[in-house]
């Protein structure tokens, strides 16, 4: 089937005007969404290099506020504790997912009110969530003080306000809140298994632990490695969680990165360093999406050329 | 799998996902039954316990009682802030998302897979690469310390997630009835109102539930641009913690963080698939 264009119908200027509400239309919010990504990631840059403290002010010092931002102990600490707090929130609420995600796969009673279960926290503000866990976690508000209560004083359960444990805190809310994100995927993809792979297998007298090892799991890799860049994503961003469970205390023991972007930049008015700390945070989720993106790439053009 | 081991291993299997279905309900329970217990109680015990008397009059202090800083309005100025902001900013994103979804998908014009791409990587770009440029976008325009100000910027920022939720559902429409209608005479507000928009329920209904709940539990930006009687319900909470904190409240903090969950709750409550659909659909773009 071929239309022609009818070429009788083509006042040129006046068709424009006339469909200028339709480009308005399709160009304005696109334009404004596409221009401030562009635009404000290239001004932070920018001002990352420049001596801006209190205001914007032009001016080059090269990587200066890149160097004073990693030499200072505010950003190593946030550094280090995204590593840890990165891998272990990552691997623990995957696992999490995972085990959920089989434990709702046997075709239990009542699948649908537990995975509501699992999932509300995500329904939630960490804002509110964070309140709430520092009850939980305060020593003197909560668990600890409970078992108190109940009779066995020499129970010690007071991460919140142990340094070296403070940050393990945070992985504990975090897990609460986003373990149901990586069941839900998994889940997806455990119900998507080829139902004649499993067949195959229990012909062959596989056992469900033997299923499930050799057969179900190995098809769930890529959602996998979805699940850890989503989540790693998460833990890098991470700002308002940590703001009301422990506010990067005690002293800066919970530091992380985005903490110290908004401490540079609002608290100390050091615009320069806080942009360039901005950067640094953008260059560590690159560090994470872009093999990503690379994966992904390779994966589409096998399944293409399949 | 079936017949055989049933008893005991499926026992153990609903014994197991019920101790940790309690687990994750549990902190939801302490703040519900911390709503209801006074401040004397909870001081006297610890945060988890069974109120000795229902105590109603937390949500009435924590609604429009109690004090932030000098004002003793409650949470009630906040939770109209957050209202005001989250349901206008869902409006326009949804509704722009959508025409922008149905341009790039169907409609197709030069250069649109490029500002598609573009505009979609602002779901992965850090919101702290946009935190100065906007301060001073809103200085200049004098929308600083505005909800309006947080309204445009929701607006904008959500456009990444609209469009792209919106996007991949509308590829899935034929292109060739957009041909046809295009034949006959209909131009793209026509075709968008006649044709695309009576198909998109179900996707519009994904997208309002998720910018609602993100525009309504985002914190980051509501305490930077927004000060005082200004702010949204998400950063009151967090000044209401620190200006307690000399003498601690948790019956009334408990109902005020109650309050502030309620809508997005609800919403997860009654359209809970729908929201587990966009957080999946975000994922495995």
């Amino acid at each position: 089937m071929t239309f022609a264009v009818s070429t009788a119908t083509r006042p040129a200027t006046s068709d424009m005007v006339r469909r200028l509400p339709e480009y308005l239309m399709i160009w304005v919010p696109l334009l404004l969404s596409a221009a401030h990504l562009i635009a404000f990631s290239l001004w932070t840059i920018w001002i990352s290099f420049t001596p801006s403290t209190l205001v914007p002010v032009s001016g080059w010092v090269g990587l200066r506020n890149y160097n004073v931002v990693i030499a200072s102990r505010n950003w190593q600490i946030a550094f280090d504790n995204l590593l840890l707090f990165g891998s272990a929130f990552v691997l623990l609420s995957l696992v999490t997912g995972l085990v959920l995600a089989i434990l709702l796969d046997q075709r239990i009673r009542g699948e649908n009110v537990l995975r509501s279960i699992f999932l509300y926290p995500l329904a939630v503000s960490f804002v509110v969530t964070g309140t709430v866990w520092s009850w939980l976690l305060n020593p003197g508000l909560g668990i600890q003080k409970l078992v108190h209560d109940l009779g066995w004083i020499s129970f010690r359960f007071d991460w919140l306000i142990d340094r070296d444990m403070a940050i393990w805190t945070i992985v504990i809310a975090a897990i609460w809140q986003s373990s149901g994100f990586a069941m839900a995927l998994f889940l997806a993809g455990l119900r998507s298994v080829d139902a004649d792979l499993i067949k195959a297998a229990q012909i062959d007298g596989a056992g469900p632990i033997r299923m499930y090892r050799r057969v179900i799991l190995p098809t769930l890799w890529p959602i996998t490695i979805t699940v850890i860049v989503i989540q790693l994503q998460f833990a890098i961003s991470t700002f308002d969680l940590v703001r009301a469970l422990t506010n990067g205390g005690p002293g800066i023991a919970t530091q992380l990165p985005a903490l110290v972007v908004y401490d540079l930049m609002f608290q100390r008015s050091l615009l320069g360093r806080g942009a360039a700390a901005a950067v640094l945070m953008l260059l560590i989720l690159l560090a994470v999406l872009l093999p990503y993106a690379a994966w992904r790439y390779v994966q589409r053009r096998r399944a293409i050329h399949a | 799998m079936r017949d055989r081991t049933f008893a005991p291993s499926r026992i153990l299997i609903y014994l197991f996902v019920s101790l940790i279905a309690a687990a994750w309900l549990a902190p939801l329970a302490v703040v519900v039954l911390n709503s209801l217990r006074t401040n004397e109680e909870i001081a006297q015990g610890s945060m988890i316990g069974w109120p000795q008397h229902v105590a109603w009059g937390n949500y009435v202090a924590a609604w429009s009682g109690f004090c932030v800083a000098e004002t003793c309005a409650g949470i009630r100025p906040y939770m109209l802030n957050s209202a005001l902001v989250t349901i206008p900013a869902t409006v326009f994103s949804t509704l722009l998302g959508a025409v922008a979804g149905y341009a790039v998908s169907l409609w197709r014009f030069r250069g649109d897979s490029w500002i598609y791409g573009i505009v979609t990587l602002g779901i992965f770009l850090p919101q702290q690469m946009r935190l100065l440029p906007w301060t001073i976008v809103l200085r200049d325009t004098g929308l600083m310390n505005t909800l309006t100000g947080l309204v445009v910027i929701h607006t904008i920022q959500g456009l990444s997630f609209t469009t792209l939720f919106c996007r991949n559902y509308y590829v899935a429409i034929p292109q060739e009835l957009i041909r046809a209608a295009r034949i006959d005479g209909a131009g793209f507000f026509r075709i968008f109102w006649r044709i695309i928009l009576p198909l998109s329920p179900p996707i519009l209904v994904v997208t309002v539930i998720w910018q609602f709940t993100h525009i309504w539990n985002e914190f980051l930006y509501g305490v930077t641009f927004t000060t005082g009687q200004q702010q949204p319900v998400t950063a009151a909470l967090i000044a209401l913690s620190a200006a307690v904190a000399d003498i601690p409240q948790h019956g009334v903090q408990s109902a005020a963080v109650m309050i502030a969950a309620l809508p997005t709750l609800l919403i997860y409550l009654l359209g809970g698939r729908y929201f587990v659909r966009g957080l999946t659909a975000g994922a495995v773009k």
